[in-house]
């Protein structure tokens, strides 16, 4: 179990962008985190993989554990190899390195099971075994994202944290990746899943977190959340009659709702 | 013509190792260090002392490894604390890096000249109707598999994976778990041993004096023509260099007298500001890379 208990980060020594938040990911399972764009859902997965120093970001308050362990202020080597590993937003392939150098890169800490890892991947996305001696940034987008899916895999993670996986991709990528996903949870791989594509995540999520502002605002199963008249208005676009709101309405509804707690 | 072509690539492959290492450490830490003419003649002093006891090419292996440790040891304590700073605030330390180096490297060195211990001298060979010495060869050839190895371990193995990830971009690489304090020990160590090889090389035939390190500041005209962040471009650059050189040694005479008597000497440095002005960021670099 990954538990994140009361955690406060601040950037640059002044910006509070997390506010105790507290989420559990327990062993097996797959758990959506879904917020608006600022939100703190990048700097929550950030502080869970120990990338936070590279902003000069700092965890102020609570805890981070793993299995009952603080793994907060590990640094990002010891996280990868306690089983916990990122994809970060934006794919971030290593654009001048081929598709295997790419993978290989990921099994750094794991050289003992390359090859059986390298097995694994290519079995999970053929493509990238057919363009494995490609230069990588002439991959496509979605390709890059299963690359970075891939690569991440590649260290043999118990734990796989992935920061909006779907991010400019067409929708049929979109439901290729999520498809994915689910095969590598199956595969025993547990699954933070960070989206603003609320409707994927909750729809293989098996509980899900709101995040706003930096304070977790809702906290339920997904399938609750997925029929939330609120959640199906402001987070997945989708009011009564269907029709996707205004971004000036859903900041409107924040503040009412601020309001109102 | 030849025999000048080839004195100039056995040359031009000492400002290519030398170049190498500055490129390594520029890729990985994003710093220029200055401190690269010290590793060499730290190297061609080890190696003279060594040699006698093991001889020349055991003791060059063992030189190699003794400065590439020294290197990497002087990463550690004077310039990983320095991260975060600016990089000519790094420069400058890496400049006081080579100056105290250098004074020690100088106590071994006395006021004489050492000689390596090398097999060559200035023993020559003919071959073909050319008469050159062996040493060019020998330096070529070095080079070139010095080269061929860096090639294989940045392409096959697991630090030079980590080292190219890094250099590109190093957030994703740790998130990959490479411990970039480890990417920029090992840039410093490797150029260490590079510079050492290079600076015993330099000392074959001629030896090494206490002046010789000057040698060395004609790698920056070779990373400055190659680009400062290309690996091929330090080696196309430092053989460029070695070449115009030499050449400018046989005929600028004859060619152009009125240019005076050692122009050779300065040809590095007009090589490089013809490149800087028509391009500015070298042969093989990344246009973006700022200049220090
Ligand atoms: N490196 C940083 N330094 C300072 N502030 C940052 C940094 N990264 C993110 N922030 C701020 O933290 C807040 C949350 O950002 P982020 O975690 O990226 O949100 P999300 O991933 O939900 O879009 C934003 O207001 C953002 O501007
Ligand atoms: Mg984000």
């Amino acid at each position: 179990m990954l538990e994140v208990r009361n955690l406060e980060v601040v950037y640059d020594d002044v910006m509070l962008v997390l506010r105790g938040v507290s989420l559990r990911v327990p062993e097996g399972s797959v758990v959506a985190l879904l917020g608006a764009n600022g939100a703190g859902k990048t700097t929550l997965l950030r502080a869970l993989s120990g990338l936070l120093d590279v902003h000069d970001g700092v965890v102020t308050k609570g805890s981070v554990t793993l299995d009952g362990e603080p793994i907060h202020g590990l640094r990002p080597a010891q996280v990868v190899r306690r089983g916990i590993s990122q994809v970060m937003e934006g794919r971030r392939i290593l654009a001048e390195l081929t598709v295997e150098e790419n993978l290989r890169v990921g099994a750094h800490t794991a050289p003992r099971a390359l090859a059986a890892n390298l097995d694994r991947v290519y079995g999970l996305f053929p493509v990238l075994r057919s363009r494995r001696r490609s230069v990588s940034g002439y991959l496509s987008g979605g390709e890059q994202q299963m690359l970075a899916l891939g690569r991440a895999l590649m260290a043999g993670p118990r734990y796989l944290l992935l920061d909006e996986p779907s991010l400019g991709l067409a929708p049929a990528l979109v439901r290729q990746i999520k498809d994915l996903v689910v095969e590598i949870n199956k595969q025993g791989v547990t699954v933070l899943l960070v989206e603003q594509n609320a409707r994927m995540a909750l729809s293989i999520a098996a509980h899900g977190y709101v995040l706003e502002t930096g304070k977790v605002v809702m906290d339920r199963p997904a399938a609750e959340l997925l029929s939330d008249e609120d959640i199906r208005e402001f987070y997945l676009g989708l009011g009564a009659e269907g029709a996707a709101k205004s971004f000036r309405e859903v900041k409107h509804y924040k503040r009412r709702k601020r309001w109102l707690s | 013509m030849i025999e000048t072509l080839i004195r100039g690539l056995g040359n031009g492959s000492v400002y290519a190792l030398l170049a190498l290492g500055f490129v390594i450490i520029y890729k990985a830490t994003r710093v220029i260090s200055f401190a690269q003419p010290s590793f060499m003649i730290a190297g061609a002093v080890a190696v003279s002392y060594l040699a006698e006891i093991t001889g020349f090419y055991l003791a060059v292996v063992l030189a190699a490894l003794l400065v590439a440790g020294v290197a990497l040891v002087i990463e550690r304590i004077a310039i990983r604390p320095m991260i975060g700073r600016p990089v000519f605030v790094i420069a400058i330390i890496s400049l006081g890096v080579d100056v105290v180096v250098r004074v020690v490297a100088n106590g071994f060195i006395g006021t004489d000249v050492r000689q390596v211990g090398d097999p060559w001298g200035f023993s020559l060979v003919t071959l073909g109707g050319v008469t050159i010495q062996q040493r060019w060869i020998a330096m070529f050839v070095a080079a070139a598999v010095l080269v061929g190895l860096l090639f294989l371990f940045f392409r096959h193995t697991r630090y030079g994976l980590a080292m190219r990830a890094a250099a590109f971009d190093q957030e994703t690489a740790l998130a990959q778990g490479v411990s970039v304090g480890m990417v920029f020990a090992l840039s410093w160590g490797l150029a260490g041993g590079l510079a050492a090889i290079a600076g015993t090389f330099v000392g074959t035939g001629q030896g090494v004096d206490q002046l010789t390190w000057i040698i060395a500041l004609k790698a920056l005209p070779a990373i400055i023509v190659g680009g400062l962040d290309s690996l091929g471009g330090a080696v196309i650059g430092g053989l460029a260099i070695g070449v115009v050189e030499s050449l400018a040694q046989s005929y600028q005479g004859d060619v152009a007298p009125w240019l005076g008597q050692n122009f050779a000497v300065v040809t590095p440095y007009v090589v490089m500001l013809v490149v800087l002005l028509v391009r500015p960021y070298g042969l093989f670099g990344t246009p973006e890379v700022e200049r220090v």
